[in-house]
């Protein structure tokens, strides 16, 4: 048992230190090592993990998290979640730290403002990507392009269109 | 940078709700919270935060809590942070793997998470739209956000080399705007 235990260790945190792009960067990777290296799951219980993941609230990290818990139990998810976010978030401190302590130079100044577009267009790639994903007939495009509407003109809660979005996707089921 | 210190007790309860809410990728809850809700930080500020967050290895989220809370409430604030952001997300992830395999194939509940799905994805688009209206990016950030786009989004390239040529681009063309 502290074998598995030390094995999810060792392989989540060294995934951490190369998670650019979080953990849907990291999903190849991920499944070599966790179904084909260490044969903790069959790919179709990864599968399924991912999809629970992908239904859940919160940062992916918690596929991470699901992983530990169906390989190990609690003491799993504790382990493979403590390894997959502590030594990314050590950098991010002292990166975050540096960057507070030198932000009057205009370097800095130059760097954060170069990182503004970087970011917007991940933000907008990773809408596309999902809507690629996800939308397979004309009820879920419609769906995503409603909820982006509704966003973009309004400063309600989101949550709002998401239970609409779920509500209409049932009733299609019903009327179609 | 924040006006004022944000409160241990706040920056819990704020992303508490970040967590909890954070269906189909958290940054759009992140800047719902951080920005409309609780004003915490502007859209410009924001958008550096998750800017940072991002090239850094990491969840983008998760960089900009450690961030956020280092700045406001030091290392007790990381950790405030980053329990509030991971703690309803995991009770509920585990729970729905209990009953997963018994309600995934009853097809409303699958039709209901395929909407939802399909719901987050344009919240995740209408917020990047949102960001872009309200920060007003200069010619040349908009091409670098424009290419960064194109790259992931439309042509699927991978992420890590698209970041190491993008962010030295966008570093050098700011740099040579500012210069004129």
């Amino acid at each position: 048992m502290t074998g598995v235990l030390a094995e999810l260790a060792r392989t989540f945190a060294l995934l951490s230190l190369v998670s650019i792009g979080g953990v849907n960067a990291l999903l190849p990777e991920i499944h070599r090592q966790v179904v084909e290296i260490h044969g903790w799951m069959t790919d179709q219980a990864f599968a399924s993990a991912f999809a629970i993941a992908n239904a859940s609230p919160g940062p992916n990290v918690i596929f991470v998290s699901l992983i530990g818990w169906q390989v190990a139990g609690l003491s799993g998810l504790l382990v493979a979640t403590l390894a997959l976010l502590i030594p990314s978030s050590a950098l991010a401190y002292f990166a975050g730290r540096a960057l507070t302590r030198w932000s009057h130079h205009p370097a800095v100044a130059v760097l954060r403002d170069g990182l503004i577009p970087v970011a917007l267009g991940m933000m907008l790639a990773s809408g596309i990507s999902m809507m690629r994903t996800v939308d397979r007939d004309v009820v879920t495009v419609l769906i995503s392009l409603g909820t982006t509407a509704f966003v973009y003109t309004t400063r309600r809660n989101p949550l709002w269109a998401l239970a609409s979005g779920a509500i209409v996707n049932v009733a299609a089921l019903h009327v179609f | 940078m924040p006006r004022r210190n944000i409160g241990k007790a706040e920056l819990f309860l704020g992303f508490l709700k970040i967590g909890l809410l954070g269906f189909g990728g958290v940054a759009p809850w992140a800047r719902h919270i951080i920005v409309e809700e609780k004003r915490w930080l502007t859209d410009r500020e924001f958008a550096e935060l998750l800017g940072v967050g991002q090239v850094l290895p990491g969840p983008n989220t998760i960089n900009a809590a450690v961030i956020l809370g280092d700045r406001n409430q030091g290392l007790i604030g990381v950790l405030l942070c980053l329990l509030g952001q991971m703690a309803m997300p995991l009770v509920i992830v585990t729970a729905l793997a209990v009953v997963y395999d018994r309600v995934a194939m009853v097809p409303e509940v699958r039709a209901a998470l395929i909407g939802a799905a399909a719901a987050s994805a344009g919240l995740v688009l209408g917020t990047a739209l949102k960001m872009i209206r309200n920060i007003r990016p200069t010619p040349f950030s908009y091409a670098i956000g424009a290419a960064g786009f194109v790259a992931i989004g439309l042509l699927r390239w991978p992420l890590v080399p698209v970041v190491l040529v993008l962010v030295p681009t966008a570093i050098t063309a700011i740099w040579w705007e500012r210069r004129k």
